[in-house]
């Protein structure tokens, strides 16, 4: 499940373990997926679009106080050498309108400052989440 | 929705988890007993007055008395820790077996304006069917929330901020006959105690009756 480059000027990003939580169509759906940078300059992710989504946002959530909030997040640096997870409960991926069904397949391009991309295919699950991450 | 927004933002004084913490240093010989936290004695019984999203119709507590509830404020449109609370759940009942019949979680959403009632019953149903999606309008939510202490807050999107929701983690738990039992905090998290919680729900499920013992004295 590795990033397919997308231009000669790809970032030497790639991503592994991408899933989406799919609930129902009305709710907004969870992407996960870790990012690991094998380059020597922190790689900023800036955005994410899918075709799958109406529109597919960058997302955090946060417990403070046993209270849950969850904000809108402009962009993410994965350190060099190094990896960030986007992982319940903390960074993910907000589809709105999603348009997939668990155990399709669907596409999401991941833009990095400076305007490259990469690609990924992001396996759908249910409810019930992806089973190795319980 | 301009003219709503000011009624429904709203803060309890306490979270769930803030009055959990004295609680559980209150009780160090009984905190071994219960997996989750014992608020038997410190929450008011059950009450609220609501819309059953299954049913489209109006409930209150006493329509689910003889029913082990679980009580969570949320919403739909939240597409991480939500989903994964209310999937922690589903797991604990499934363990229950044939026991979960008598077990309904109650998802009281704090967004009444965006949760309809027709998505808050395909988003329950999703889950469990033992789910149930309660909606009401702001007056009956704040109520809910000031009677548990729990915090939720909803701020309509601006030009400057996006539409924001908050809400406590904490999921309250109340007896067949609607008095207070638990508080499970540890659902909300990646390190759920889904064995533990289990467990007590099938003891809280199995507690003879209350006054049971009492009747049966009385007898001889």
């Amino acid at each position: 499940m590795f990033a397919s480059a997308c231009a000669s000027a790809a970032p030497p990003v790639t991503v592994s373990q991408p899933w989406f939580r799919y609930v129902v169509a009305q709710v907004p759906a969870g992407g996960y997926m870790t990012l690991r940078n094998a380059g020597s300059d922190p790689a900023v992710l800036t955005g994410a679009s899918s075709p799958a989504c109406g529109m597919l946002m960058l997302h955090r959530s946060e417990t403070k106080g046993g209270a849950d909030r969850m904000a809108p997040v402009k962009s993410v640096a994965v350190p060099p050498g190094g990896a960030l997870s986007f992982a319940p409960g903390g960074y993910h991926l907000m589809c709105m309108q999603p348009r997939m069904k668990p155990g399709q397949s669907v596409d999401v391009t991941l833009t990095f400052q400076g305007g490259q991309t990469i690609s990924a295919a992001f396996p759908v699950f249910g409810p019930a989440g992806k089973p190795s991450e319980k | 929705m301009t003219t709503s927004s000011p009624r429904i933002r709203r803060r309890a004084l306490l979270t769930g988890l803030a009055l959990a913490a004295p609680l559980a240093w209150a009780q160090p010989t009984l905190a071994s007993a219960w997996h989750n936290i014992d608020v038997a004695g410190y929450v008011p019984a059950l009450s609220f007055d609501m819309t059953d999203a299954t049913t489209g119709k109006p409930v209150t507590a006493e329509d689910f008395r003889g029913k082990l509830v679980l009580m969570y404020l949320g919403y739909t449109q939240c597409p991480d820790v939500c989903p994964l609370t209310l999937q922690h759940v589903a797991e604990a009942l499934q363990r229950l077996g044939k026991d979960a019949a008598d077990v309904r979680l109650l998802f009281v959403t704090v967004d009444p304006d965006r949760d309809t009632l027709p998505v808050l019953k395909q988003y329950t149903a999703a889950f469990s069917p033992d789910f149930v999606g309660l909606r009401g309008d702001a007056d009956q939510i704040a109520r809910v929330a000031r009677r548990y202490r729990l915090a939720y807050s909803v701020t309509p999107a601006t030009k400057a901020h996006p539409y924001e929701v908050t809400h406590s983690s904490a999921i309250y738990v109340f007896g067949r006959d609607g008095s207070p039992k638990l508080l499970i905090a540890s659902l909300a998290t990646t390190s759920p105690d889904i064995a533990g919680t289990t467990d007590d729900l099938r003891r809280l499920l199995h507690a003879p009756k209350p006054g049971l013992l009492a009747r049966l004295s009385a007898m001889f």
